[in-house]
């Protein structure tokens, strides 16, 4: 869901990721404190206009709130039994358009860019003596693991399956630490190699 | 250029190299040998991943254990596994977090983004995931974040292992054209044939300092017996 920069030259690319961010959390605080039927739907209409004018393909906008839909469809059936079709969606909603905002975000922002703008955030913290530079290079490398650690994954499922041990966890969960340690000692290799850390 | 002065590397109380002593200049360098025989170490010694036991080295005048920072920053490193050394996201992106210590300004720094990546052929595929490459786009973009940074020295490790024949093409067609000190070990053994500097190591020492053809022969010799 996240790290997939779209390409584009829209208002939205070409903004500041500092203002995108600002803008988020005005979102979200708006649609979580006047939470109401109305206010989401004009907020859902917002949403649809940010991405028609980002120019976004309507496949990829949708790819992005895949990964909710279970939690959705527990969420709402959950919440409707407890407090009512209205109330129901009305947190659903919520849910579902503040993940979406959040994903045009990351969508119209390049992560070098991104992590510009959060370092330049977190610049007060070098008085505590936080490393800012490592901070942010955590998160662009949990970013960057996330395909890799889901290669892994499929590569001994599908070794486990050619052996016949598809039922069995430890033909899974073994190969899958052992691969991903030896990958983070790679990388990590390959980090000092690249000068991080000098 | 690069020099080996009486160098030993244990690891785990196991002898990894012995007695190394050699000096490497010239613009190619080639190291061949079996699985477990010291190649990885010796770059690794090169660039200050590993620290020799006993003895040094000393490359461009200075000692890797020592100015590991100065060091890495004339010397790079192409590992066999590119996966391994992409960081960022995207191409460009990950060519670009090479020069992040470069006091460039914006343009001048999209401005040799885009001369590295039109020199390994991926100009196409700027804003492209650098996780949906193939194996060999992405040694190329590996190699793309090296060249960006200018180094003198670039230390190969197996570079075309992973790759089929025509990515194994473009990538020594690249590290062909670079005007620098190239070296490399690999188990292909035609990349090295017309090198006129190959080494070959066997248990941790350097049995033949030669050039390629005899290099190979030496090698061939050894795998048989």
């Amino acid at each position: 869901m996240i790290g997939i920069y779209y390409p584009g030259t829209s208002w939205l690319h070409r903004a500041p990721p500092g203002l995108k961010l600002v803008m988020l959390l005005l979102f979200t605080t708006t649609i979580v404190i006047f939470r109401s039927l109305p206010v989401l739907a004009g907020a859902a209409l917002l949403i649809f206009i940010a991405y028609t004018l980002a120019r976004i393909p309507m496949g990829l906008a949708l790819t992005q709130l895949r990964p909710l839909r279970w939690i959705v469809l527990l969420l709402m059936a959950f919440q409707w039994w407890l407090l009512g079709w209205e109330r129901a969606i009305e947190i659903v909603g919520t849910l579902v358009l503040a993940v979406a905002a959040a994903a045009l975000i990351t969508l119209t922002t390049t992560t070098t860019a991104m992590l510009a703008t959060l370092e330049r955030m977190l610049t007060p913290a070098r008085f505590i003596g936080v490393d800012i530079e490592k901070v942010a290079l955590v998160l662009t490398l949990t970013i960057r693991v996330v395909p890799v650690i889901a290669d892994i994954v499929g590569s001994v499922r599908d070794a486990r399956r050619a052996r016949g041990l598809e039922r069995n966890a430890r033909a899974f969960v073994t190969p899958v630490v052992i691969r991903t340690v030896g990958y983070s000692h790679d990388l990590g290799d390959a980090l000092i190699a690249r000068g991080v850390g000098d | 250029m690069i020099e080996f002065r009486d160098v030993c590397l244990t690891l785990n109380e196991r002898p990894v190299l012995s007695d190394i002593n050699a000096e490497l200049a010239g613009p190619r360098v080639g190291i061949i040998g079996a699985n477990g025989s010291g190649k990885t170490s010796l770059l690794r010694l090169i660039n200050g991943l590993a620290s020799p036991t006993s003895g040094s080295v000393h490359v461009l005048g200075l000692q890797p254990d020592r100015n590991g920072r100065a060091v890495r920053k004339k010397v790079s490193f192409l590992f066999s596994n590119p996966d391994a050394q992409i960081v960022m996201p995207t191409v460009a992106e990950d060519i670009a977090f090479s020069l992040r210590r470069h006091s460039l300004s914006d343009p001048e720094r999209d401005l040799r983004v885009n001369q590295a990546l039109h020199q390994v052929g991926l100009t196409e595929h700027h804003d492209h995931p650098a996780h949906a490459l193939s194996s060999g786009q992405k040694q190329l973009l590996a190699l793309a974040s090296i060249i960006v940074t200018e180094p003198q020295i670039l230390l190969c490790d197996e570079p075309t292992t992973l790759l089929d024949r025509r990515n194994t093409r473009e990538v020594i067609n690249v590290l062909n054209d670079l005007p620098i000190t190239v070296v490399m070990s690999t188990h292909d053994l035609d990349l090295i044939r017309d090198w006129d500097r190959v080494l070959v190591v066997d248990g941790g020492r350097i049995i033949a300092d030669t050039t390629g053809i005899e290099a190979i022969a030496t090698y061939l010799k050894l795998v048989d017996s």
